[in-house]
């Protein structure tokens, strides 16, 4: 049986928000057991899109979701802006490619940091990104 | 929400970092320390990272930033106390951050210094 | 419920249950199913199964090897699946089906119409099936447990962290390197690393039965994670096969310091840590 529930949705407008994302997907991750190398993981992922969305996306949202499959639990992030897109995907996941001087790592490490990733873009509408992690790998 | 600390150690700044950093006092920090070191003609600059939870490629590119800038004002930037898990979460992201010195506690990173520099 | 057995035959059979008990119970004791056991506790075992048998009966659920009856007598059964997990496998374990045998004889004794007596028989015997397949669910799920927790032993097992000297660490790595192992043992190098406050650490490779790039990637990243926190990373026991696998698979530990053997890592992180190993000019036994 699978069940969904969303149990955040946060805006990204300022800098600071990047912030309250980070300590909102934490505090979701400590509830639900991660460990602290997948907490970490998890929160360091959430930081990298979280800017993506403010920076290349001039603003969106954050939905925090929680997946539960016969067990196994996936915290799910999806953020979601109505920027101007990417027009190349491929180059965006390309490592060191930045448009806005960072370290070019921001989708390409948080797809790196993920157990499942999806993207969606339209130039011109936005972008959706969305990025699954599950607990307790090293347990089963 | 940020407390940030420079503390001079002889010739050498200590700086500890804890708590949430947003981009904007990262890029603070990176400033303050450049003004700081060619100010004091300091021989080094020691980064204490143990209070942080995570770093990611913002905050990564802003400590590579700041070890370059001082090496230029002939100072050596030391990162220390860097944990486990942050560790680990970087080089899956692919940053390796080749050439920044580290060490695992404050008194080896003054050790980095040599002589002339005492942990108190 | 089975079809066709009516309730002149399940009341047939729950009172031959109820009055012929004390022969059924000494006949399954007398079966390899318990011979192993001490009299008393055979006895009482085979009470309790038999009452469940009825329970079933009574209840027409002879077919569901989930039904109440079965899983009343579920801690004898658990008794029986331990016994043929631990004891020998194939057709030489004790098999409840050898149950059937003594009660269907004592049934057929009872003197029933033959429509009666057969399709009594029916139901005893589907009910002994189903008791059979509750107990290998029991032994199957006892299996898998015994699996999951040694997987987890082994996990455990595998990622001692030795200190070899005040701020050197060593971890010997042995068997196969899949990647919760591999993840396991970096995160607790990782950790007292930052307890014990090494300075080197080593990864020692001698027990590592193949490195594929996967397990290579994963070293490097545990030594670059290292390197990050401060301390230094080497790995030793690259064996000369390992070694040529790794030159034709195009793994390259780049920075990453190796070294054939421990004890070469070893004195190489002494040195690394401000420490000469020394002859002793003393004479040999002073």
């Amino acid at each position: 049986m699978t069940s969904v529930v969303t149990l955040h949705e946060l805006r990204i407008r300022e800098e600071i928000d990047i912030v309250h994302v980070r300590q909102t997907v934490r505090e979701v991750a400590v509830s639900v057991g991660f460990s602290l190398v997948e907490q970490t993981k998890l929160v360091t992922a959430a930081s990298e899109l979280a800017r993506n969305t403010l920076k290349h996306g001039r603003g969106g949202t954050a939905q925090v979701e929680l997946e539960k499959h016969d067990g196994s639990t996936v915290v799910r992030l999806v953020f979601r802006d109505e920027g101007p897109g990417i027009p190349d995907t491929e180059l965006a996941l390309t490592d060191g490619y930045s448009s806005a001087g960072g370290l070019g790592l921001g989708l390409s490490g948080a797809r790196r940091l993920a157990d499942e990733f999806d993207l969606h873009t339209t130039p011109g509408e936005g972008t959706t990104v969305s990025v699954g992690f599950r607990a307790g790998r090293a347990a089963t | 929400m940020s407390a940030t600390s420079v503390i001079e150690m002889g010739d050498v700044l200590l700086v500890t970092v804890q708590g949430e950093l947003t981009d904007h006092d990262a890029v603070a920090l990176q400033q303050d320390l450049a003004a700081n070191v060619a100010e004091r003609s300091s021989r080094g600059v020691l980064i204490d990272v143990s209070g942080m939870e995570i770093v990611d490629s913002f905050l990564a590119r802003t400590l590579h930033d700041i070890a370059a800038a001082t090496e230029l004002l002939a100072a050596k930037t030391v990162i220390v106390g860097m944990r486990p898990e942050v560790a680990i979460t970087l080089v899956e992201l692919g940053l390796t951050l080749p050439g920044l010195a580290t060490a695992l506690t404050v008194a080896d990173g003054l050790a980095e210094f040599g002589d002339g520099v005492r942990p108190l | 419920m089975i079809a066709g057995t009516n309730q002149t035959v399940r009341d047939g059979l729950t009172e031959f249950l109820k009055i012929r008990r004390g022969d059924i119970e000494r006949a399954w004791a007398a079966t390899p199913v318990f011979t192993s056991k001490r009299p008393a506790d055979a006895a009482e075992e085979c009470a309790e199964l038999l009452s469940g048998i009825r329970q079933v009966i009574e209840t027409g659920t002879e077919e569901d090897p989930s039904a109440d009856g079965f899983s009343a007598v579920r801690t004898v059964l658990g008794s029986l699946a331990s016994r043929s997990a631990g004891g020998p496998s194939g057709s030489d374990r004790p098999d409840v089906t050898v149950l059937k045998a003594p009660l269907l004889r004592l049934w057929g004794e009872q003197g029933h119409d033959e429509d009666v007596t057969n399709a009594g028989a029916l139901a005893l015997s589907t009910a002994i099936n189903t008791l059979r397949i509750a107990v290998l669910e029991i032994e199957l799920s006892a299996g898998a447990d015994t699996i999951l927790s040694q997987r987890q032993q082994l996990t455990e097992l595998s990622t001692p962290v030795i200190k070899l000297w005040d701020g050197i660490l060593a971890i010997p790595l042995i068997g196969t390197l899949d990647s919760s192992r591999g993840q396991a043992a970096t995160e607790a190098l990782l950790q007292q690393i930052v307890a014990q406050q090494a300075r080197v650490a080593i990864l020692d490779i001698t027990g590592v039965t193949a490195v594929d790039t996967l397990v290579a990637q994963h070293l490097l990243k545990t030594a670059m994670a290292a390197r990050l926190m401060g301390a230094e990373c080497v790995i030793s026991g690259i064996r000369p096969q390992i070694a040529q696998t790794m030159v034709q698979l195009g793994i390259d530990l780049g920075e990453v310091a190796t070294r054939a053997t421990l004890a070469d890592a070893f004195s190489h992180a002494l040195r690394k840590i401000g420490m000469a190993i020394t002859r002793s000019d003393n004479e040999p036994g002073r």
